[in-house]
């Protein structure tokens, strides 16, 4: 079946997308965005988190056609979303076209820090910088998944406690066990957000 | 695999009964995993998500009719004054993330004893609204579980929406497992006071084939605290009809030893917390200052 869906702010769709097949198996194996981590396959690890329409899922439980029209958030359109998080549609993509991250971009995508950026750098959104910033990622594979959901954290709470971290974070698995680092990021982004509506 | 989206219930009704052994989907938070691992391949798939009433609720006089894909996230932000044990319930799934997706019409679906809302939903008093191209029709949450993940429904039925009694006194629910995320119960407890009827209704989970009540420790409480003159004076539970209720509560347990727990520290377990929920809701009730929050 095909699968029209909106994807970090662009129209895209999927073909030949099997009707068992999960939301993450499309974003990695057909966008080509591997962004988005498969691990568990069962909500355990979170990994796989993006958001649907706004809200933080499993993608890894989300079927493929249930996304059908909807709007998808990866770890690859972060920064973009950050940047539109104000505006009228974050996540949605504008008319004109111009903002939103193509999968081009997507895929070519490299993290880098804020003091090395080169033109060609990508931009980092705020949770991102304060993960490099704070040591908060080691081996990096639970570290998209933790991104997705910190950034929802940090839009729906600006000044979480910690207990806030703690559970908005309850459903990512870290296994480097980089937990306390993390913690610090999030606080980090949370203090420079307060800074700056100061 | 076909995948069917049915616009609007009417739709999804007709294509139950046109393929019975279709699987709803609504969060996915059961099904999907069957389906990443395997373990099910069901010929069709039918998506809820697009029928907008099944996420939608209404408070009515005595009764909130909750609709099946309502998340738990909203349960949890929205209904805590009507649905206290609920809402504690639904706080105690898995993750943000699962609580976004996951509701209760899934957790009765898939009729696991592990499932959360189950002793909430017992302990509260509910009936689930089944219906089907041949009608609707209300079955009490005493009748619904009928076997290790089997329930009453036909097999051209869907859930429609749950019927939960509003709380007309404290509600509490506790949960036993190792981290306080991401836990499938190794046993859980619910418990309610309905001062209205002079009645405690409590529901058990994770520690017999079914989600089940506690039928003879209520029988007992009811009528020791009838007895006590308990509801009137609202003094403090005698201790020792405490622990007798909390060792009638342990004795409606059939549990098995399984990879969470043994059947024997199920028991255990289930009786400490039938003690404790009593406790909580019974400060409540006399109302020492504890929020009907509480603590789960």
């Amino acid at each position: 079946m095909r699968v029209n869906f909106t994807v970090n702010g662009r129209k895209q769709e999927a073909d030949d997308v099997w009707e068992g097949e999960s939301l993450l198996y499309v974003l990695r194996e057909r966008m080509g965005l591997p962004g988005s981590k498969n691990a568990c396959e069962q909500g355990e690890c979170g990994s796989c988190t993006v958001r649907l329409d706004g809200v933080p899922v499993c993608s890894c439980l989300v079927a493929a056609g249930q996304a059908e029209g909807r709007e998808i958030v990866t770890v690859e359109g972060l920064a973009d979303y950050a940047r539109h998080r104000d505006d009228a549609h974050p996540g949605a993509g504008c008319a004109a076209g111009t903002c939103g991250t193509s999968l081009d971009a997507a895929r070519r995508w490299q993290a880098g820090p804020a003091d090395a950026q080169s033109a060609e750098a990508a931009e980092l959104s705020p949770i991102q910088q304060a993960f490099i910033d704070a040591g908060a990622v080691q081996c990096g594979f639970c570290t998209p998944g933790l991104l997705v959901a910190a950034d929802e954290l940090l839009e729906t709470r600006p000044s979480p406690s910690d207990q806030d971290i703690r559970e908005a974070l309850s459903g990512n698995l870290c296994r480097c066990t980089g937990y306390e680092k993390i913690l610090d990021a999030v606080r980090l982004a949370a203090a420079r957000q307060e800074e700056a509506v100061r | 695999m076909d995948f069917l989206r049915p616009a609007s219930w009417e739709e999804a009704l007709a294509a139950k009964a046109e393929h019975p052994t279709a699987v709803p989907i609504a969060g996915g938070t059961d099904v999907m995993v069957e389906i990443n691992f395997d373990h099910r391949r069901p010929g069709h798939l039918m998506d809820l998500n697009r029928i907008g009433e099944l996420s939608e609720w209404q408070v009515g006089p005595d009764s909130v009719r909750l609709g099946a894909s309502v998340p738990y996230s909203a349960v949890m932000e929205n209904l805590r004054t009507e649905l206290p044990g609920l809402a504690l319930a639904s706080h105690t799934v898995a993750s943000p993330q699962i609580r976004n997706r996951g509701g209760v019409g899934g957790n009765l679906g898939t009729a696991s004893p592990a499932g959360d809302a189950h002793p909430a939903l017992l302990a509260a008093g509910a009936e689930v609204e089944a219906a089907s191209v041949r009608g609707t029709r209300m079955i009490p949450i005493d009748d619904f579980y009928t076997g290790v993940k089997r329930n009453a429904l036909a097999p051209d039925e869907l859930i429609r929406a749950v019927h939960i009694r509003k709380a007309d006194g404290p509600q509490q629910y506790s949960k036993v497992g190792t981290r306080n995320a991401m836990v499938i119960a190794v046993c859980a407890f619910g418990l309610a006071l309905h001062p209205g009827s002079r009645t405690v209704r409590t529901g058990i989970g994770s520690a017999a084939p079914t989600p089940v009540r506690a039928k003879e420790a209520e029988d007992f409480l009811n009528a020791a605290l009838e007895e006590g003159g308990f509801w009137e004076s609202g003094k403090i539970i005698t201790p020792s009809v405490a622990k007798q209720f909390a060792q009638l509560a342990a004795g409606a347990c059939n549990p098995i030893d399984d990879v969470r727990g043994t059947a024997a520290y199920r028991r255990h377990a289930v009786g400490i917390m039938a003690r404790r929920t009593l406790g909580w809701t019974w400060e409540q009730y006399r109302g020492a200052g504890r929020t009907l929050e509480g603590a789960a």
